[in-house]
């Protein structure tokens, strides 16, 4: 990749705006004002690099690092997938981080005051760099649905949020993935918040290939960030 | 071609994921940027703390966002290939809102850095704003206020009004622990922080 093209923009068609009302604590928190075009200088072309040392050996392996005396309880599931850009060029060794509740939708976060069980063995969180094909994998179990105080009878969908990086600080991307066929979908305003044609992009797929028997079900979820805005030329 | 993965909120329990001390866990970066990317020679550079609040439309502290910075070294250089310079300095930092929706960075002054139009920019510190309630992060600059030459030439602050410079540039206070710059996020309102489509 040529370091000192410009990145593409924020694809607005793809991304939810910062106002969804049905989403109702981004009426106060979204700007308003219009957004200021920023040229690319190396402020933006550059970003935080990381290396595997932030990575300890079990951080991708949430079915072991919590564990204080026993298995997590739940369903064992193997989350993978390639991070690319727009133009399916792999992102080689980035980061990233993966935040979750636990099997009864249950985070360890200490505001969380829902009444279901924390589990003793399990944690929620856990990172992983991408391999030189840009792919990821990760071992966890699957979350539960939550409720949340939104509007009456509000849950949140089964999901787990992704953070990444890619190559600058302009292609950083926190989203969440979803699983496929959750009846809650349709009636998340975070999902809905998301232009129609740009959600399915947030649903992993089932993979049997992925799947391991006697271990674990296997789901795949590839992530778009930003790319070069011009295709470099190739160079070998 | 593959189309942009859409953003979603980190929600309200990002904390023991991506800024996990308070949980025991080791953090990629905190803010104390200063300290963690300190490797054993001293850093060349001002010493200086930027703090502030980050507040919602109704002026309300929102205690459960995220800053992110990514910053030059005291002479201009990036951590990074795109830079190709070698810089004394990683330059990332990240911590989460406190009860009253404060953060605090502990860092060094960055130096001046090329713009789009290869003069020098003024110094400044990246930003990326991160709360429950903004389905997209905001993209923002923090500019410093003594430094009034660099910021009247600079090509990104002219790229804004001059009724909300203002907003960008973080106030020098002088205290007995070292300079303080004050720099306060309103994510809306009448005085809106100015955010970027970088």
């Amino acid at each position: 990749m040529r370091p000192n093209t410009p990145y593409t923009p924020r694809d607005w068609d793809s991304h939810p705006p910062y106002i969804v009302p049905d989403y109702r604590s981004t009426l106060l928190r979204g700007p308003k004002k219009p957004l200021i075009p920023l040229p690319h200088s190396l402020s933006e072309l550059t970003g935080p690099v990381f290396g595997h040392d932030v990575v300890g050996p079990l951080d991708h392996d949430l079915t072991r690092n919590g564990v204080v005396n026993a298995e997590p309880l739940g369903e064992r599931i193997i989350v993978t997938g390639k991070v690319m850009d727009e133009a399916g060029r792999p992102v080689p060794h980035t980061l990233v981080e993966l935040w979750q509740a636990n099997a009864a939708g249950r985070y360890v976060h200490r505001w969380d005051q829902h009444a279901a069980p924390l589990d003793p063995n399990f944690f929620g969180g856990g990172r992983t760099m991408t391999d030189a094909e840009g792919r990821y994998r990760f071992i966890t179990i699957k979350p539960g649905a939550y409720p949340w105080g939104n509007h009456h009878n509000a849950w949140r969908p089964n999901h787990i949020h992704f953070s990444l990086f890619g190559p600058s600080f302009v292609t950083r991307l926190v989203t969440q993935m979803y699983f496929p066929g959750d009846p809650l979908l349709a009636f998340d305003p975070i999902y809905q918040g998301i232009p129609e044609s740009a959600r399915e992009r947030l649903v992993s797929r089932f993979s049997l290939d992925v799947t391991e028997p006697m271990m674990a079900l296997g789901y795949e979820f590839d992530i778009v960030l930003r790319g070069p805005r011009a295709t470099p030329i190739d160079e070998d | 071609m593959p189309k942009q993965t859409p953003s979603q909120t980190v929600g309200p329990y990002f904390a023991y994921g991506l800024t996990p001390q308070p949980y025991g866990r080791e953090g990629i970066a905190d803010g104390r940027v200063v300290d963690r990317t300190l490797s054993g020679a001293a850093l060349a550079g001002h010493r200086i703390t930027v703090t502030g609040r980050v507040l919602d439309g109704a002026k309300a502290p929102v205690i459960d966002a995220m800053i992110e910075i990514w910053q030059a070294d005291a002479q201009g250089r990036y951590a990074h290939p795109a830079d190709g310079r070698e810089a004394s300095f990683h330059g990332f930092g990240r911590t989460g809102t406190d009860g009253e929706g404060a953060f605090r960075i502990e860092t060094i002054k960055p130096g001046p850095v090329a713009g789009a139009d290869a003069r020098p920019q003024a110094p400044h510190l990246n930003v990326a704003v991160f709360a429950r309630g903004m389905p997209n992060h905001a993209y923002t600059r923090v500019y410093f206020s003594d430094e009034t030459a660099a910021n009247e030439a600079d090509m990104v602050l002219n790229l804004v009004g001059p009724d909300r410079r203002n907003t960008l540039v973080a106030m020098l206070e002088k205290t007995a622990g070292g300079p303080v710059y004050r720099f306060d996020i309103r994510l809306q309102g009448e005085d809106e922080t100015v955010f970027f489509d970088a």
